[in-house]
């Protein structure tokens, strides 16, 4: 295992009164698949906002690559080099899908609004590489016969791939994925277990929240265990699988199949 | 239903096919816009009465303010309530400048420009960056101030009474005041470079972060976009058209300004213009601003009233056609060529194809 990539620690977030996030710390290593499972309100959707700079943390600190994420704003951090997708799928529904994807890569392009509107110092170049590549993202999702369809006509299954080819197209290094089984059927899942092996082969370090046992067992290499906001246990999908406090906590009937 | 036929014919067909359709769909609504342009061209050859000539100008300068107002409406998802204002800056500065200092009206513009720009990036910075419709109570205010300023401030503006303002001199040569041909070709070769400016820019990266913002904000901002100050820019940039289209107001063949026309109805029938016209669409301010310029004609005997009617058609669009005239004429247009193709039986599985 390499350096750790994402170094979170002490991690917490009160509502009021509810301690939705306490004193959390855990890395995400370089290459590896790790997810964040946990019974509802575990506070794993709560982490990822804390992340991406959603909500603002109480305490706490999350070292990726050097730069604090903690109190940066969303923007900032997706410049870093961090990714999300949604556990709804958020796309801009009066676009395109081609164009859905071609927001992705906005991170990476130059063109400013003089520059576009005038088409200068090479904004036309940029324009047409970027339908290229997106295309290109589209044709491997296979969703390239859907590329002038506008993103609201989609169902559950494609929104949310394409809103993961569009997460890539800012070519992260590291992935939050909220649920990206929710809503899919088991051949859908199946699928996406795979896209997301795909996505690390291509280099991209993956942190997941998955409420399918199955697909999190199969792909990842480790497991992080929240309860009620705290740290329960973490380790590979062997080890959690036979841990009886989270046997106990989560799994429950479910674990002894 | 044709969109279902349609995407099912693209499903079996080579993926190249899918690009070169959304191509074509683009080059279409350039050729669309080639098209409107033409015909405005032509449009004095047979308009030889000059109160028309005088109308269809005015079609022109509602069109620049409504293509801004529609980048900020349409596609940044932010209102002002009072755009009139900024259009006011622009024509005043331009129109003291000149008549007062004796600038030619070209730099003058530029600077009304700047100083508009100015405006708005200083109400738009602190506003935008909060959540909600703070711009749209920002700007009513703007536009209360720039109201009573124009008619208060009487040594500069000439107050209600109005002030002289002189014409564009280009190297020595001046759009005559009589002249209402050369005014009407003048003003709709700036709507025609600004619109295209807007087409260009809806394309493109800047033009998509923006319109990704008005559909959800934080995949926008989890791209990378910072949302708050994209706004500003759409803001400003909206200003600008408002103030180009006041700066030409000025130095019109009627060579006369008073504050009436910046006041609150204008704000309002600019608003009415985009949402009329359909918010977010390339033909939306056209359909808009057509429409309103006719509508401000007729009304003008009873113009205390024409507010009343721009309610009235804000609340029945709102509730029975709130994609605009655009978007319903589009649906009509292919309900119509739905039922054509449905009676003369021809099948459009082969549309993919061409």
């Amino acid at each position: 295992m390499s350096r750790p990539l994402l170094q979170v620690s002490q991690l917490t977030k009160t509502f009021g009164g509810l301690k939705a996030v306490q004193d959390v710390g855990f890395n995400v290593y370089e290459g590896q698949i790790k997810a964040l499972i946990g019974p509802n309100g575990a506070g794993k959707t709560t982490i990822f906002n804390l992340l991406t700079g959603v909500l603002p943390a109480d305490s706490g600190s999350a070292q990726f690559m050097g730069h604090e994420l903690m109190n940066s704003p969303t923007h900032r951090i997706a410049t870093l080099g961090v990714g999300r997708t949604f556990q709804t799928s958020l796309l801009f529904d009066q676009m395109t899908v081609l164009e859905n994807v071609m927001v992705g890569h906005h991170l990476r392009g130059r063109a400013n609004m003089l520059t576009a509107s005038l088409r200068i110092f090479g904004a036309m170049a940029e324009e047409r590489e970027y339908r290229r590549t997106a295309m290109a993202a589209l044709e491997r999702a296979g969703l390239a016969h859907l590329a002038g369809r506008p993103a609201a006509e989609l169902p559950i299954g494609q929104r949310r791939l394409v809103e993961v080819a569009r997460a890539l197209a800012a070519q992260p290094q590291l992935l939050l994925m909220d649920e990206p089984a929710a809503g899919l059927n088991m051949r859908e899942t199946d699928e996406m277990g795979r896209l997301i092996q795909q996505i690390r082969a291509d280099g991209v370090t993956v942190l997941l929240v998955e409420h399918d046992m199955s697909l999190v067992m199969t792909i990842c290499e480790e497991i992080l265990v929240l309860d009620s906001g705290q740290f329960l246990a973490e380790g590979p999908p062997e080890e959690i699988r036979s841990n009886e406090q989270v046997l106990a906590a989560y799994l429950g009937a479910e674990a002894v199949d | 239903m044709a969109a279902n036929a349609e995407t099912d014919a693209a499903k079996d067909a080579p993926i190249e096919n899918e690009a070169l359709r959304e191509a074509r769909r683009r080059r279409m609504e350039k050729l669309q816009l080639l098209v409107f342009f033409a015909v405005v061209v032509a449009l004095p050859l047979v308009i030889r009465n000059s109160y028309y000539l005088h109308i269809a100008t005015f079609i022109g300068l509602n069109l620049i303010l409504a293509t801004g107002l529609n980048l900020l409406m349409g596609y940044a998802g932010q209102v002002s309530l009072g755009h009139a204002a900024f259009y006011g800056i622009g024509a005043y500065a331009s129109g003291i400048l000149t008549a007062k200092y004796g600038w030619n009206a070209w730099p003058a513009m530029g600077a009304a420009l700047l100083l508009t720009c100015a405006v708005a990036w200083l109400v738009g910075k602190p506003t935008l960056r909060l959540k909600g419709h703070y711009l749209a109570m920002a700007t009513l205010g703007v536009g209360i101030i720039v109201s009573v300023v124009l008619r208060q401030w009487v040594s500069m503006t000439g107050g209600p009474a109005g002030m002289k303002t002189p014409g564009i001199v280009t190297f020595g040569w001046e759009l005559a005041s009589d002249m209402d041909v050369h005014y009407f070709y003048f003003v709709w070769g700036f709507v025609f470079i600004l619109t295209v400016l807007f087409a260009n820019l809806v394309q493109s990266r800047p033009g998509r972060g923006l319109r990704a913002l008005h559909d959800s904000e934080l995949a926008a901002q989890i791209l990378g976009i910072d949302t708050a100050s994209f706004k500003v820019r759409a803001f400003v940039i909206s200003a600008a058209y408002a103030s180009i289209a006041g700066s030409l107001y000025a130095h019109s063949s009627m060579r006369f300004l008073s504050p009436t026309p910046f006041d609150f109805h204008t704000s309002i029938a600019l608003l009415v213009m985009v949402v009329l016209g359909g918010q977010g669409t390339l033909w939306g301010p056209v359909l808009g601003a057509v429409t309103i310029t006719f509508i401000q004609e007729v009304l003008r005997p009873w113009a205390e009233y024409d507010i009343v009617v721009y309610g009235l058609l804000l609340m029945v669009l709102m509730i029975v056609m709130p994609g605009g005239l655009s978007r319903a004429l589009s649906t009509l247009w292919d309900w119509s060529r739905g039922l054509v193709l449905r009676i003369t039986g021809r099948n459009r599985g082969g549309e993919g194809y061409e």
